[in-house]
């Protein structure tokens, strides 16, 4: 994701030096943020080859034991699989349940962050570039939707729409989407001005063709970075979603749903049904966090050496 | 500064309307609150009677507006569930949540601001990348798994701390409150922690930016150079510029910490307004969901107002765009 994020991020300022490898080198100077992007990278890695790489596949039935319920971590199973970080009360292990979490986790932060972006970078770009009324419309509403908590507009949303993947989809992309229109029309507004903008216009390309080929490259560096950290807040509104019993059905079994799925047991002294899913969940926003800082800093023109 | 005033709250009062309209149309189509409402083996009759009852028979035209004269006299209609005036449910549950809020977001500044201070004045210390290592963790630990981690580690295995309920309250100046009672002061010190570390890591962060933004501006040199002492350059002519952008986030999270504390009341089953609002999702309540919205859009409102009337207080060129305009 981060290479794609990388090449994704040309700057004007071309020097001798192609400015990827300048946003390479310059990213790689910080050990932190290094290691966020490998861990990214893991984590990816993990939620897209789950089915191959788990112990077992903990949704198929017949592969729990029942009498495994709910054995601590490091545990050995009837089968005599070892159970590193234990067992939930179907037997099921953790390690397992959470990799099958995380990736869903991360496709509904993904994916309601592509439409995201794809909503927000279009209307703010229009709301710059045409101004006026369009853009009052848009910034007014944007305005109104800011002023209210994320998890607020989510839990109406949800409340309204019911529950399911695409529900909760749709509730993260109206949750974000205000954040980047704003984004986005704030570097369109400083780009708009600029001489090649005008250049184009003298040339008559049609507006969309300025609009999206001049105006929008130049407007990405910012938008990449209140992506990155979107991403991480989108994943985490889901698993609150989840746990307070309003977000992904029981039947995608996200890591906020392992969570919710643990705190019974918890008072118990059963730690580890809800631990380890949300250490999962903690370094996954961990990770993505720092490449966005790291990235923050690279890509802003006014900390540039 | 009048005609200010004057202009926000015509501004507010467009949004209050454009927010009822928004929820009531959006509430409104949440589903039959009929079938929560009337016994399934009710006759026809039974289920007429409780439609004309709650209104459910009119337009949604004539809901709405029959909604709104009532909402203006205090009345925005009675809970399908409780029987009770929505607004009085809502409001014998606003001290609760308030009062967690409250407690909150002292924490969150009276930690965050010191923090962020030192963090930004020495950013290279050992303390400072601590600090700032810290306060990104609390950014990134989900608010839910965090709030179960403190159950776990002070009320399960330290024994320390009470994890449910809100405990016996007292009287403080005609206040009832948890931190009029020991126990009650006990009940409260979890859920505040959950609901503070978050704001606590923005505030770090934001307070730690403005100085590294601030110190090297010349104002200060200049100030050092007239030989004022590091305590005054620090605590007078630093900290007034850096908490611009402070005051805003502390009012404009205020309202988000109101907002956080539906996850917070659950957990650690607090009995404020956002378990209500939770459980009437959950059931369909619609007066009660309305009332709720409305409430906190009240509330945001006036913390925003708030907001700007100090924001000018703090930073003069905020006046002089305001008296041109």
């Amino acid at each position: 994701m981060s290479d794609d994020t990388i090449h994704a991020a040309p700057t004007r300022h071309a020097a001798a030096e192609h400015p990827l490898r300048r946003v390479a080198r310059d990213f790689a100077e910080s050990p932190m943020a290094v290691v966020g992007l490998v861990v990214v990278s893991a984590i990816v890695f993990v939620a897209l080859f789950a089915p191959w790489i788990t112990p077992q596949n903990p949704y198929d039935l017949r592969q729990l034991d029942i009498m495994d319920a709910r054995l601590p971590p490091g545990a050995e199973g009837w089968s005599g699989m070892t159970y590193w970080l234990g067992t939930d009360a179907q037997g099921r292990d953790m390690l397992s349940a959470i990799m099958y979490g995380l990736r869903t986790s991360l496709s509904v932060g993904v994916a309601s962050g592509f439409f995201a972006v794809c909503l927000g970078m279009t209307l703010g770009l229009c709301a710059a570039y045409f101004g006026g009324a369009v853009d009052t419309l848009i910034m007014r509403l944007v305005d109104l939707q800011l002023s209210f908590p994320a998890i607020l507009v989510a839990l109406i949303l949800l409340a309204v729409l019911g529950q399911g993947v695409d529900k909760i989809i749709i509730a993260l992309i109206v949750v974000q989407w205000a954040y980047y229109a704003r984004t986005v029309r704030g570097a369109a507004l400083v780009e708009r001005r600029k001489e090649y903008v005008e250049a184009a216009r003298c040339l008559a390309l049609p507006t969309s063709r300025i609009v999206f080929r001049h105006l929008l490259p130049n407007c990405l560096p910012p938008l990449i970075v209140v992506a990155t950290v979107q991403v991480a807040n989108a994943i985490a509104l889901e698993a609150t979603l989840s746990f307070l019993g309003i977000g992904l059905p029981i039947t995608e079994p996200s890591l906020g749903l392992l969570i919710s799925n643990g705190f019974q047991y918890m008072l118990s002294g059963r730690y580890w049904i809800s631990f380890f899913p949300g250490v999962a969940l903690l370094i996954t926003i961990v990770a993505i966090n720092l490449v966005g800082d790291r990235l923050r800093d690279v890509l802003n023109p006014r900390l540039q050496r | 500064m009048s005609v200010f005033i004057v202009r926000r709250l015509l501004q507010s009062l467009l949004v209050i309307v454009v927010m009822s309209l928004l929820v009531f149309a959006g509430v409104y189509a949440i589903g039959n609150p009929v079938e929560i409402l009337v016994a399934p083996d009710a006759t026809q009759l039974e289920r007429e009677r409780v439609i004309a009852s709650f209104g459910l028979d009119r337009p949604l035209w004539e809901q709405y507006l029959r909604f709104v004269s009532g909402a203006l006299q205090g009345d925005l209609g009675r809970s399908f569930v409780f029987n009770q005036p929505a607004i009085s449910l809502i409001l014998q549950r606003l001290p609760a949540t308030m009062e967690l809020a409250l407690v909150a977001m002292a924490m969150a500044v009276g930690f965050g601001i010191p923090l962020g201070l030192w963090a930004g004045l020495r950013p290279d210390t050992i303390a400072g990348r601590t600090i700032m290592a810290g306060s990104i963790l609390g950014f990134s630990l989900p608010n839910f798994w965090q709030g179960l981690m403190l159950i776990m580690l002070f009320a399960v295995i330290l024994g320390w701390l009470p994890s449910t309920g809100r405990g016996p309250t007292g009287e403080i100046f005609g206040i009832e409150t948890s931190l009029a009672t020991h126990q009650g002061r006990a009940h409260l010190v979890l859920p505040a922690l959950n609901l503070a570390l978050f704001k606590m890591s923005l505030i770090i962060r934001l307070t730690r930016a403005g100085v590294r933004e601030t110190v090297h501006l010349d104002y200060i040199k200049f100030a050092r150079a007239k030989g004022l002492r590091t305590n005054r350059v620090i605590g007078v002519h630093l900290f007034k510029n850096i908490m611009i952008p402070v005051v805003t986030i502390i009012g404009l999270e205020f309202g988000s910490v109101i907002a956080f504390a539906v996850v917070t009341e659950t957990i650690f089953a607090w009995p404020g307004m956002g378990k209500l609002i939770i459980d009437s999702i959950n059931v369909l309540d619609r007066p009660v969901i309305v009332a709720y919205l409305l409430v906190i859009v009240l509330i945001f409102i006036f913390v925003n107002l708030v907001v700007d009337l100090l924001y000018s207080v703090l930073d003069p060129r905020v006046r002089l765009q305001e008296a041109k305009a």
